[in-house]
């Protein structure tokens, strides 16, 4: 147990050390979710009414477009002077590779989200009228739907021509789901009404595909 | 055997298919508040049937491709999904045609509708997968993303089923009524179109299966002349 564990453990650390060093991926990160507040303020203009209507969508669309930038780098790091082989022909078991990838994603674009909530409340003058406890749940169990599978399938998007472009075409459809649900769940709480439904629903999603991806991506990882 | 069923199978289809075409078209009553446009119903409900049982194939033979690893049932993953792709791509054609001029409106984003277009960007992007994959790891991608996109239909369904309906309740145990003639004329489109679709299978089959096998000549040729045969 302690093996895969303390592989898990070297390489979050690792992939933290790195970022920490150069910062790609969360400055290019926040310099495009930034944009992205700026021109959908420009193209809306929307009244504190409206935009309470609409924050939902515009912060979690942002945050999986700002994410597809991290998740893009997740393994090209790898590819530099064949680690991703290296780790391959090593004994060391595959889902502690992808877990360590997953949390480490999950910590960049955690950080991202906690950086550009506050100026998405300043710039769409936000409120929120229900509990705020729920809405960091959703982000939460949002941010790991995108992550575990934007992991995997960064994964998959790897071994194709155009790598870049593959990803968000694979990530997105499947995604939709969890999207509606975080989407819908972050409108309802800003507007005071109940999210049970949508965060259930995310949780379970959360659950099945991080198992799936699981079971999976040992093959993916050795496909040949 | 299999060489001279083919042609048989083609032949029933085609007539078939011209019977259904003939019944839907001249034989079933008119519909009495919607008129003649409601004659779609038997090409988008048949289209939807077959469509949905194909994403179903591509489900098991994706799965079986995992566990087994024979090539034959990566084959037929692609093939149906698709063939699959091209049905859906039907019912999403006629379906707003019909809803056009019975609701006013060419689109909405109702449960049945959205999650519909949700399965097929699903199987779209599947498509895409496998075309720009390069060919060696292809099929095992593939069966990967085809497990994970099956489990994505019940949370989309589910995340949409919040939304207000406006389809018209399911044919089948959905507790409308529809009259006899009617249902009778949709299973017999929706024969036809099966018999279709599963033609359309077979051919595509063998012709990948004979483009898979023409490839390794190739590159056993090659391996024979390193010289010759660069192509």
């Amino acid at each position: 147990m302690s093996a895969p564990t303390g592989i898990t453990r070297a390489t979050l650390l690792k992939d933290l050390r790195l970022e920490w060093r150069s910062k790609d991926a969360i400055n290019s990160m926040l310099f495009f979710s930034l944009l992205v507040v700026i021109v959908f303020s420009f193209s809306f203009d929307p009244t504190a009414e409206e935009s309470r209507q609409i924050a939902g969508g515009l912060v979690w669309v942002a945050f999986l477009f700002a994410a597809v930038v991290a998740l893009n780098q997740t393994w090209a790091r790898e590819l530099r002077n064949q680690v991703l082989d290296a780790y391959r022909v090593s004994p060391a078991p595959a889902n502690s590779l992808f877990i360590a990838k997953t949390l480490g994603n999950f910590i960049f674009v955690s950080v991202l989200e906690a950086l550009m909530t506050p100026l998405f409340i300043v710039f769409y003058r936000l409120r929120s009228l229900g509990p705020v406890w729920q809405l960091l749940l959703v982000a939460g169990f949002g941010t790991w739907a995108l992550v575990v599978n934007g992991t995997f399938f960064a994964a998959m998007s790897i071994r194709t021509r155009s790598r870049e472009i593959m990803l968000p075409l694979l990530l997105f459809p499947i995604s939709i789901p969890a999207l509606l649900a975080m989407v819908q769940a972050t409108t309802a709480i800003l507007n005071g009404e109940g999210a049970r439904f949508w965060i259930v629903l995310l949780a379970t999603y959360d659950l099945v595909f991080t198992t799936v991806c699981l079971l999976l991506f040992e093959t993916v990882l050795n496909a040949e | 055997m299999m060489k001279r069923a083919f042609p048989i199978l083609g032949v029933l289809t085609a007539i078939l298919l011209s019977y259904a075409l003939y019944m839907a078209l001249v034989w079933a009553p008119t519909e009495r508040t919607m008129g003649d446009v409601q004659r779609i119903f038997y090409y988008h409900v048949p289209s939807a049937w077959t469509a949905f049982i194909l994403f179903f194939v591509n489900f098991g033979a994706s799965v079986v491709y995992l566990i087994k690893r024979k090539p034959a049932a990566d084959i037929v993953a692609l093939v149906s999904a698709e063939v699959g792709v091209v049905f859906c791509t039907v019912v999403l054609i006629t379906g707003p045609i019909w809803a056009r001029p019975v609701w006013g409106i060419w689109w909405t984003w109702d449960m049945r509708l959205t999650s519909t277009l949700v399965l097929w960007l699903i199987y779209v992007s599947y498509l895409f997968l496998r075309r720009f994959s390069s060919s060696g790891q292809t099929p095992l991608l593939a069966a990967a993303l085809a497990v994970l996109g099956a489990l994505c239909v019940p949370f989309v369904y589910f995340s949409i089923w919040f939304f207000r309906t406006q389809h018209p309740q399911p044919v089948m145990g959905g507790g409308g009524s529809i009259d006899p003639r009617m249902l009778h004329v949709l299973l017999i489109n929706w024969l036809a179109f099966s018999c279709f679709a599963f033609l359309v299978c077979w051919s595509r089959y063998r012709l990948e299966k004979l483009q898979r096998e023409v490839d390794q000549a190739h590159a056993m040729e090659s391996l024979k002349d390193p010289r010759g045969s660069v192509r």
